[in-house]
């Protein structure tokens, strides 16, 4: 927290450190970035593969697909389409495998006592 | 020849209906903000609304803040007017949140409590890196103010058909531009020191809603006049757009990442233009500050990111609906007006509203209404995001500068409200006053610098913070500096102020009063860009006009090289944020 609020007691911080260095925090972690990292470092290249082709294929971009509907067209509705699905994905995601983890080390934290 | 003189067809008609629209959003913001004073009394109501949102609700606050007039109005007339490049604006846009969903709302919610350098400052000595956060803070808020406040004086103007040399209730262009901005400035300014975050949060769910609406309505017109078929409004839009072959029009290539036969040098600026600017789009989000304090709002982080995907929803949806208003204002309203009302376009998709509203509304006086509920859509979208910012910049002045920096933690959360509360005036009076100042220049690259410093001096200093257990307080420091200085110095070299002709810049067509302004004989082929800050016919030195491509490696090479010089390590205090962050214990 800021210094506004009063550093908390050592015993408090002492509790964070703690459970920070346990097994069960590491796999919080591990749970976490398992999803995080790679989608991220996926989405991102799928939107620099777009932005690449519509500086650098221009052709490819305006072949016709249906009537005056191009690949341009649909590579840009397939982003908007990616980006749903990832934000539908990490919800489930993050719901069945990192919420519980993170309230079970949340409770041990906070061990009764109320928050701050 | 009314076809080519939308808005002034039943000029007085429309003034009327736009103005009592004005009026009428007013009052119900103004009670809004009223009601919400008399719940705001702990320093947690001001600044983060009292932690009560809902996902949904700060999901449209969200999509309120962030879907900015240049969204709106800006995004539609590209499309309009350039075609498909407009899209790449959305997609970047939409994007981007992903950013926020994957690496930042959660563990932010967590970790801070009302500013964004809550989080930067966490595990680092408070007063360099907040006064960094605080300064980066302002600096993105009054460049994006700015562009939102100019912009509205010159649309206002437009929506109430004021010429230049015509007069309304006795005022000029001029004055309706001045008077504008600073009604808009002191609307801000009210929202944000009466109703604080909860009138903020309340005002930007109301225009969400009117935007959505709006948007909606004219989406559903142009798919009925086109009979629902995609195909045929894309064909008819290609081919009123004045473009050989007509097809280019949808197409990339029109705006961005231009080819220019026989300029190498030309095409390849042009290029790495393009990608610079989806640079910048994709990764500034996740660094606005106005943005990050909305995750403040909610109780959770649960619900911080059940807000984010409410938000990708709503703005995604929004922006494909911007492309049924740009094609549609491209097919029904037609190049040549829309160029005759507004050079860059921006009164395309009112002007749409008109047409469509002639067309199904019954005539002129159907045209008028459903320009000026536009109109009023457009004054809402401006008032919900201007209030965000003016918000996340007095609120970091007074929580970090005041209480961390200057009063070193001494001081209790009552005088710090009152601090905010008087730094949401000072901001609005600046921004303000820079607005009148600024009224007639070319501000519309504003947005993209905002967007390209957060993307260079935040999101570096705020990924790093969160993730890397080596960062600290040098490493914040110059991430921020560095990142910061590069956009906006990279900016004072290229194209936007200086307007030169060299090799990777080619000539324009001038205007009659383009050579004026810029002191050249007409057919001049000096002159690259008449709108240049500084000088039309000074070359740029750096002839990018979007910063990010140098300016964020520069941010994150910084904060990297920063964090390694320095000896500071505190692996204690960064398990106890990881802690924080990941499981929200502790978190109020």
């Amino acid at each position: 927290m800021s210094t506004e609020t009063p550093v908390p007691e050592d015993t408090d911080v002492n509790r964070y450190v703690e459970v920070a260095r346990t097994p069960e925090f590491d796999a919080l972690r591990r749970a976490l970035r398992r999803f995080v990292f790679p989608v991220s470092i996926a989405f991102l290249l799928w939107y620099a593969l777009y932005v690449l082709l519509s500086a650098y294929a221009r052709d490819f971009m305006s072949t016709k697909v249906v009537g005056h509907i191009n690949i341009a067209l649909i590579f840009g509705l397939l982003q908007f389409v990616s980006t749903f699905l990832i934000a539908w994905l990490y919800t489930r995601y993050a719901d069945r495998n990192v919420d519980p983890l993170a309230d079970d080390l949340r409770a041990k934290i906070e061990g009764g006592k109320e928050t701050e | 020849m009314s076809e080519t003189t939308y808005l002034a067809v039943s000029a007085s008609t429309t003034r009327t209906l736009t103005l009592t629209l004005f009026v009428v959003l007013v009052g119900v913001t103004l009670a809004i903000t009223i009601w919400a004073s008399r719940q705001t009394k702990s320093a947690a109501d001001f600044y983060a609304g009292g932690r009560t949102f809902t996902g949904f609700q700060n999901g449209m606050a969200i999509g309120g803040d962030y879907m900015s007039a240049a969204s709106f109005l800006g995004i539609a007339g590209i499309i309009a007017l350039n075609g498909y490049d407009g899209f790449l604006y959305s997609i970047g846009f939409l994007v981007a949140w992903l950013v926020a969903l994957l690496l930042v709302a959660e563990l932010m919610r967590n970790s801070g409590r009302y500013t964004m350098s809550d989080v930067l400052a966490f595990r680092m000595r408070q007063a360099p890196v907040r006064t960094a956060g605080s300064l980066s803070t302002v600096v993105v808020s009054i460049f994006y103010l700015l562009a939102q406040m100019v912009g509205a004086g010159a649309l206002v103007a437009l929506l109430l058909g004021i010429k230049p040399g015509d007069t309304f209730l006795g005022m000029s262009a001029e004055t309706a531009k001045i008077v504008t901005i600073a009604l808009i400035g002191v609307l801000m300014i009210v929202y944000v020191t009466v109703g604080g975050m909860k009138g903020t949060t309340y005002v930007q769910i109301v225009k969400a809603f009117m935007l959505m609406l709006g948007a909606l309505l004219l989406t559903v017109l142009v798919f009925v006049h086109f009979k629902f078929n995609l195909s045929s409004l894309l064909g008819e839009a290609a081919a009123k757009s004045g473009r050989t072959p007509t097809d280019a029009f949808l197409e990339p290539g029109l705006r961005y990442g231009r080819e220019f036969a026989g300029n190498a040098t030309a095409t390849l600026v042009s290029k790495l233009d393009l990608i610079s600017l989806g640079l910048a789009l994709v990764l500034g989000t996740a660094g606005l500050p106005h943005i990050l304090i909305r995750f403040y709002t909610v109780p959770s982080a649960k619900v911080a990111r059940k807000s984010v995907v409410w938000a990708i929803g709503i703005i995604g949806v929004f922006y494909l609906m911007t492309l049924a208003l740009g094609f549609g204002a491209a097919a029904l309203v037609g190049r040549a007006a829309i160029l005759g009302q507004d050079p860059g376009g921006n009164t395309a998709a009112p002007q749409l509203a008109e047409q469509l509203g002639k067309q199904y509304f019954g005539g002129d006086f159907g045209g008028s209404l459903l320009l000026a509920v536009i109109a009023a859509v457009a004054f809402a979208t401006i008032l919900a995001v201007v209030a965000g910012l003016t918000l996340a910049s007095s609120s970091s002045l007074a929580h970090d500068l005041y209480a961390n920096v200057i009063k070193r933690g001494q001081t209790d959360e009552r005088q710090e409200v009152v601090v905010a509360r008087y730094s949401a005036f000072v901001i609005g009076a600046v921004a303000i006053v820079l607005g009148i100042f600024a009224r007639n220049l070319n501000v519309a690259f504003l947005v993209a610098l905002a967007f390209a410093i957060a993307a260079s001096a935040n999101l570096p200093a705020i990924l790093f913070s969160l993730f890397w257990k080596k960062f600290n307080t040098r490493g914040a420091t110059w991430g921020i500096y560095a990142g910061l200085i590069a956009a906006v110095g990279i900016v004072l070299m290229s194209p936007i102020a200086w307007g030169g002709v060299s090799g990777a810049r080619t000539p324009a067509t001038l205007t009659a009063a383009q050579a004026k302004t810029c002191g050249v004989p007409q057919t001049s082929k000096e002159v690259s860009n008449a709108s240049a800050l500084f000088s039309c016919t000074t070359a740029a030195p750096i002839p990018l006009e979007n910063p990010g491509l140098i300016s964020i490696p520069i941010g994150f090479l910084f904060a990297f090289l920063g964090a390694l010089s320095s000896k500071e390590r505190d692996p204690d205090k960064f398990a106890e944020l990881e802690a924080r962050s990941l499981t929200g214990a502790g978190a109020q």
